[in-house]
């Protein structure tokens, strides 16, 4: 990734700024000189991750985060699918809430998802039992689950028992405030990774791959 | 009523104004913002326990004599606001309700929304609950009510979402929605005021930097504040709910708060430093990470933090959210008391 290219540096400016002309005019020049993957990997996914890193060291807003994530995924609903899915593979994945009602996470999520290339099953808001039966029944392998209440984010150990009695191997990447809060607390309840942000996320999408 | 505090020359009050003033108490004030933790004291579920003034009156005075700490909180869940609006409201057994479907999910919503009558809402038992704990305590231990600001309110009435979206593309509906909501914090808060708290928490985690950027809309969310903050009639203190704070400080005390919640993401030190002689640092002890300490980890988290801020007065000793998650035992709660207790004793010597 070339995450401080100057194309990037000012992508990543005009997302900030709310600025959607802009960026799909950076957007639309980077894509006319190759590929759509190769638009994912050196503007999108970059300016995501700065983006993201901005957002832990505090010079970065979650209303800027969410906002940037949307006009990403504005731009990408160009991308003709089979290119995406030709550069990052074809596994069953999906993303779910449990029993939350706040969904900003996921939908940013969401948005970095589609943004990279991801196609991916939204199970919305779920309890623990309809999220497992519903992995189970997809066969999905990579479920991300995102919380805001505590008590939510405990659930994730009752998704982990129940895939367990069903043989599932379907791996869970955990998000959201109390992951945050407690960095303990995702390997405390079976998750298989955490993603701080959005690029978090996705990179431990990818290592979860690496491991198949 | 005993306020736990015979033992000691201050009464809850003393302590705390005397601390919210700059100077030194007998020692460091402990707001241990429990709520749901009260339904645990009368063995009810949470729903149960908030459904009648009596038992959150009860819970309250129970915990307060268990956990000698320095104030009543008559704070139910946050989504009691919402739900004054007409949103329903999401109970579970081991957490706080959440609001459900947006109570505002068109600008038709947004141009007929009217300021509910609190007196006659679900708001009434809240009030309830403050008068009789005045009845109470007097003016012995400060009771400190809640109100969320009008710029953090709608992320409940309509979803984060959405109202992110408003304040990007719609300043004029945006706006619309301010009014009603700023009517609406003001006579939410001086009914409470009137019915016995002393100070109103003005819970706004959308004026952190964390959560607005910089620039237009975190300007507007301080401009409302300082609005806001101005027709309350009691003193307030400013809650950004784990939101950081330090870079927003100068804005704070422009908006007229004398105390300022600190998120546990920041080093309290630090924050303490900035906020000296100027506004009360109320915080910061890990709410979530509480859950799995230990009663000597919570000790010494508890002495590291009146190590970082004690000194001088000017600090309330706290959580970083204003509310305990339900997961957190008695046992440390108890130890955080014992600890404030064992070190927060002026002059900071032994500590």
């Amino acid at each position: 990734m070339i995450s401080n290219s100057k194309e990037v540096l000012d992508f990543v400016d005009r997302l900030v700024r709310i600025d959607r002309l802009g960026a799909e005019k950076i957007f639309n020049a980077v894509r006319e000189q190759g590929s759509m993957s190769r638009t994912v990997d050196q503007l999108i996914l970059p300016a995501l991750e700065v983006i993201g890193n901005g957002w832990e060291e505090g010079t970065v807003a979650l209303a800027q985060v969410y906002m940037s994530s949307r006009i990403c995924e504005e731009l990408m609903t160009h991308v003709p699918p089979d290119d995406a899915a030709e550069h990052l593979g074809n596994l069953p994945m999906a993303i779910a809430v449990l029993e939350d009602y706040h969904q900003l996470g996921k939908i940013i999520i969401s948005a970095c998802l589609r943004a990279s290339g991801y196609s991916f099953q939204d199970y919305g808001r779920v309890t623990p039992e309809e999220l497992a039966q519903k992995i189970v029944e997809d066969s999905i392998e990579i479920v991300l689950i995102s919380t805001l209440m505590l008590r939510s984010a405990l659930l994730v150990k009752e998704v982990k028992d129940l895939l367990a009695k069903s043989g599932s191997s379907a791996r869970i990447v955990v998000g959201g405030a109390p992951f945050r809060f407690d960095p303990q607390l995702w390997q405390e309840v079976g998750a298989d990774a955490m993603g701080a942000n959005a690029t978090e996320a996705v990179a431990a999408i990818a290592t979860c791959m690496s491991r198949k | 009523m005993a306020d736990g505090q015979q033992d000691l020359p201050m009464t809850s009050m003393e302590r705390v104004l005397t601390t919210l003033g700059h100077q030194e108490p007998d020692r460091v004030p402990l707001f241990l913002l429990v709520t749901m933790h009260g339904a645990k004291e009368l063995g009810l579920s949470i729903k149960e326990y908030f459904s009648k003034a009596e038992y959150v009156v009860e819970g309250q005075l129970r915990m307060l004599e268990k956990y000698r700490h320095d104030c009543l909180y008559p704070f139910f869940y946050a989504a009691i606001e919402p739900e004054a609006f007409g949103s329903e409201t999401i109970w579970f057994e081991d957490g706080p309700p959440n609001s459900g479907a947006p109570v505002i999910r068109s600008e038709h919503d947004i141009r007929s929304l009217q300021v509910p009558d609190i007196e006659n809402s679900c708001l009434n038992r809240v009030l309830e609950t403050t008068r009789a704990l005045k009845k109470e305590v007097g003016d012995r231990v400060p009771i400190i009510g809640v109100a969320i600001s009008p710029f953090s309110l709608p992320v409940m009435q309509m979803g984060f979402p959405a109202y992110i979206e408003l304040m990007y593309d719609q300043p004029a509906l945006f706006q619309q929605l301010m009014e009603v909501n700023q009517e609406f914090c003001v006579r939410w808060a001086n009914a409470q005021v009137e019915a016995g708290a002393t100070a109103i928490c003005y819970f706004d985690p959308l004026t952190s930097p964390t959560i607005t950027a910089p620039g237009e809309h975190l300007q507007k969310g301080f401009a409302i504040a300082q609005q806001t903050l101005g027709r309350i009639q009691s003193p307030t203190a400013f809650h950004l709910a784990s939101g950081k704070t330090l870079s927003v400080v100068d804005e704070v005390l422009a908006a007229g708060s004398a105390a300022l919640g600190v998120s546990t993401s920041e080093d309290l030190e630090e924050v303490k430093a900035v906020c000296k002689g100027r506004i009360t640092v109320l915080g910061n002890l890990n709410g979530v990470e509480m859950r799995r300490w230990t009663p000597q980890q919570a000790k010494e988290k508890v002495r590291e933090a009146i190590q970082k801020a004690g000194a001088g007065g000017g600090f309330i000793l706290s959580d970083n959210h204003g509310e305990i998650p339900w997961q957190v035992s008695e046992e440390v709660l108890l130890a955080i008391s014992e600890a404030v207790h064992q070190w927060g004793t002026y002059p900071l010597t032994d500590c």
